[in-house]
């Protein structure tokens, strides 16, 4: 570990006890979205659509409504239409009707595997059965699958009644549903100026989160309209506002309970079966549970966009970069929402550039709509730029740490989209790679026969988002501290919150005991994603904690009948300053305190937590017959802020790279021309196992963040980022070839080989 | 004065400078003196008393979360951009 922190003495923050909920999913007692039973409980099932792109003329759902053992059929004409009214400007942006379209179609499908409607059965082989019976009449439409199909001159457009915004202008019946654009400097004249220009375009195709565990949900809807959800998400308030905006209703009648989740990587942001839920248990009067199989979860759950990204950067003849442009095309899906935003502002951001700009489009496909992929869109964009730098280094000579040292982003460089960076830590991470173990190595250069070793690095960012948390503490009469908060634990956040608070305490961590609660049970709390959870909801935890020492040190001084400004509270002791006999043990304190119970609450709404930044370094081995790829050597370095509990950062940071491995060498969608994805399963949808990965060896460099007491920044994102550009940069190390498509597979290697020669 | 800096699709349909100065107590305060230099920007910055849904005002480099009520007290610049949507752990 790297730290440029002043060493506190902390007691909890920076150990790494065992995970509360860690016994409940070593032993199975852990409850999944699909574990949930009630009583009466009927089960759901859709019909899809087999089309990419289709008009639904008419739907018969006869037959199936008359065979035994159905409960309800329902249609889009079940839920109300809404308006294209725009919705929030945190995760869950877009309009209202997209959302409700997403869910279930009402006069296009526009992907294959949208919903045209539903049914609520007493058992899974009844439903499935009966969705079979639902017959629909539709007109085939040509779908346009990639960016280049969909900014085709005269291609099918996918919403006639949509209209975009490019650069500011209205524009009806086209597929860009927008066009945004971010300038800073004269970039024409940095090019004019510069020694060397080099310019690359990449091609990402759509990959999959690949979370473990499908999506369900499970609705009931009592007599008094009143929603109950249970579900796997990220977000359960995210959950209620667009649920109860499906529904049409007040987001008070719908009450959401997280349920465990298994995976998400923003994939479990969005929603999809909940509202059909709901409106089956609506005519039914009976729970309904709706689950997911892989291949639905393949084919109708947002992935992260493919796309293409052209970069071209200019340098003086110092190796100082002069300008930066960036042509952004990423794929949003059914419905608009690729993130372009967030490329923007992410493509450059590893670098002082006195001019850039760029061009970003927001492209809607036949493909299921884009959701959050942990960072979504700076892997798309780090591929090109960091490519682009790889390849300057090269023609160049440049070491390729020096030349990002030399032009490296800190505190006070000015963004891309204008704001100046506060304190980030870029430069420590180059420099603590350029000493790291890995990096002094020398490759070994004598490899099996046929095979060839490279070397590639890469650098990468993500923002880290803040908003809104809510965090209740009660002190039990034992001493212990019960913990309620409402963000969904992914990776580990329960044990990082209560540590937070923990520390504030000065007890164990183990003596705060964290339950992630229901929307009815903890003020609003905002996903877990934007890498924001520890950060966010720590935060709170840390406030929460210290109200709860306000109250302590309040009821002791009723207790001994002496003023609160005599009395101290350090490591679970309340104590008088001035009298060595006034003093009580938490326990002491919590048996039958005076005035009631001991209890306190804290929420936060926060800017942003400050960047994070990664650099990778890979090693691979190649054989040049096969075009099979090995990494045989990966590290992860990071700034991490202040690592929490370092195991769960360390998790991350592997976690992470182990994605963007996968997105490198192995993962698309495989699309025939029908917009059909042919390999819609983990046998087929190839992501790497441990039996693929080498150790990866990780470097935790702490600059701490300016906007948290601990220095938090989050850590969940920044590790996919440079894996694709550093696989890429370590194959042109090897073979001399520069791929710039991903996957980087084995036929694509050896076809490249063959170009070659 | 503080620095103003709009997004590119405001800046181009009302040919507003790339930087412009300001003043003002507070966000909604000061958009209200950019609206008198600037006719029609006001429209594309708030809506229904609050900052427009899918915008943001990033104040010497931090995303405001209090809006059009947050208070500017030795501020530089402020930046105008739309939201974005975050990512996941």
């Amino acid at each position: 570990m790297v730290s440029t922190s002043e060493n506190k003495n902390y007691k909890v923050i920076g150990t790494r006890p065992i995970r509360h909920d860690g016994y409940d999913k070593v032993t199975g007692r852990a409850q999944y979205g699909a574990d949930i039973k009630l009583p009466g409980m009927l089960i759901g099932a859709v019909l899809r659509s087999p089309y990419a792109h289709a008009k639904i003329k008419s739907i018969d759902t006869s037959e199936a409504e008359k065979m035994d053992g159905v409960f309800a059929v329902m249609t889009s004409k079940d839920l109300p239409r809404l308006g294209d009214v725009v919705r929030g400007n945190s995760e869950e942006s877009g309009s209202e009707k997209h959302l409700s379209e997403n869910v279930m179609a009402f006069d296009k499908v526009l992907y294959k595997g949208h919903v045209v409607a539903g049914v609520a059965a007493k058992d899974q082989n009844t439903a499935f059965e009966a969705v079979k019976k639902i017959k629909v009449d539709y007109e085939v439409l040509k779908p346009v699958i990639n960016v280049d199909q969909a900014m085709a001159k005269d291609a099918p457009i996918l919403h006639e009644d949509y209209t975009g915004d490019h650069l500011g202008k209205k524009v009806k019946n086209s597929n860009v549903a927008a066009h945004a654009r971010h300038e800073v400097g004269d970039i024409d004249d940095g090019f004019k100026k510069s020694d060397l220009v080099v310019e690359k375009e990449v091609d990402m195709q759509t990959v999959h989160q690949g979370y473990i565990e499908p999506h369900s949900g499970t609705a009931v809807w009592d007599e008094e309209d009143r929603v109950k959800v249970w579900t796997s998400t990220q977000g359960s308030f995210s959950v209620r506002d667009s649920v109860s905006k499906v529904l049409d209703l007040d987001v008070s009648r719908v009450k959401v309970t997280p349920m465990e989740i298994g995976g998400g990587f923003g994939g479990k942001i969005p929603i999809y079966l909940e509202p059909i839920a709901a409106v089956l248990s609506k005519k039914t009067r009976r729970p309904v549970k709706a689950m997911m199989s892989r291949t639905d979860v393949f084919d109708a759950t947002g992935p992260g966009p493919g796309g293409k990204v052209k970069v071209k950067i200019g340098i003086d003849s110092e190796g100082k970069i002069l300008a930066a442009y960036a042509d952004i095309r990423l794929e949003a899906g059914a419905y608009p929402e690729a993130f372009i935003e967030a490329a923007a502002k992410c493509v450059f951001s590893c670098y002082d550039v006195p001019s850039m700009k760029i061009d970003a489009y927001d492209v809607l496909v036949n493909k299921p709509s884009s959701a959050p992929y942990r960072a979504p869109a700076s892997p798309q964009v780090a591929f090109a730029t960091e490519t682009v730098v790889d390849e300057i280094c090269e023609i160049k000579g440049y070491d390729p740490i020096d030349f990002r040292l030399m032009n490296v982003a800190e505190k006070g460089t000015r963004t891309a989209l204008g704001p100046k960076y506060r304190t980030i830590g870029l430069k420590e991470c180059l420099e603590a790679a350029k000493n790291s173990n890995h990096w002094k190595s020398t490759l070994d250069s004598n490899p099996s026969p046929g095979k060839k070793r490279g070397r590639g690095i890469a650098s990468g960012y993500w923002f880290n988002i803040g908003f809104k948390s809510s965090v209740n503490l009660s002190l039990n009469p034992d001493g212990k501290v019960a913990l309620t908060e409402g963000s969904t634990d992914i990776g580990g956040s329960r044990a990082s919150i209560a540590m937070q608070a923990a520390e504030v305490l000065g007890i164990a961590a183990e003596d705060v005991r964290p339950s992630v609660v229901d929307t009815d049970s903890i003020g609003i709390t905002d996903v877990t994603g934007g890498s924001r959870t520890t950060y966010a909801t720590g935060y709170a935890a840390y406030n929460a904690a210290h109200k709860l020492i306000e109250e302590i040190i309040e009821k002791a001084a009723i207790k001994w009948d002496i003023s609160e400004d005599q009395i101290e509270y350090s490591d679970g002791i309340v104590k008088s300053k001035t009298d060595s006999e006034l003093k009580m043990t938490l326990k002491e304190i919590a048996d039958d305190p005076p005035g009631g119970p001991i209890v306190s609450s804290a929420s936060v709404d926060l800017e942003e937590a400050g960047g994070g930044f990664a650099v990778h370094i890979a090693d691979l081995e190649i054989d040049e017959e096969t075009g099979k790829t090995d990494v045989i050597n990966y590290t992860a370095i990071q700034d991490v802020g202040k690592a929490i509990h370092p195991s769960y950062v360390e998790g991350q940071m592997q976690g992470g790279a182990a994605q963007g491995i996968g997105w490198a060498l192995n993962e698309e969608y495989f699309m025939n021309e029908d917009g059909v994805m042919l390999n819609s399963s983990y046998l087929d949808y190839r992501m790497p196992i441990a039996l693929d990965l080498p150790m990866i060896d990780t470097i935790m460099v702490e600059v701490p963040s300016e906007e948290h007491p601990y220095g938090v920044r989050g850590v969940g994102e920044p590790p996919i980022v440079p894996p694709v550009p550093a696989i890429g940069n370590a194959i042109n190390d090897a073979l001399g070839l520069r791929l710039l498509s991903t996957p980087m597979k084995p036929s694509r290697i050896t076809e490249a080989l063959k170009r070659k020669k | 004065m503080i620095k103003i800096f709009l997004p590119y699709k405001i800046r181009e349909t009302l040919g507003v400078p790339t930087e412009i100065e300001a003043d003002g107590s507070n966000l909604r305060n000061l958009i209200d003196h950019i609206e008198d230099a600037y006719p029609g920007v006001k429209e594309y910055l708030v809506d229904e008393g609050k900052l427009k849904p899918g915008m943001s005002a990033v104040i010497d480099g931090k995303t405001t979360r209090l809006g059009l009520i947050h208070k500017l007290d030795n501020v530089s610049e402020i930046h105008f951009l739309p939201s974005i949507a975050g990512g996941s752990e």
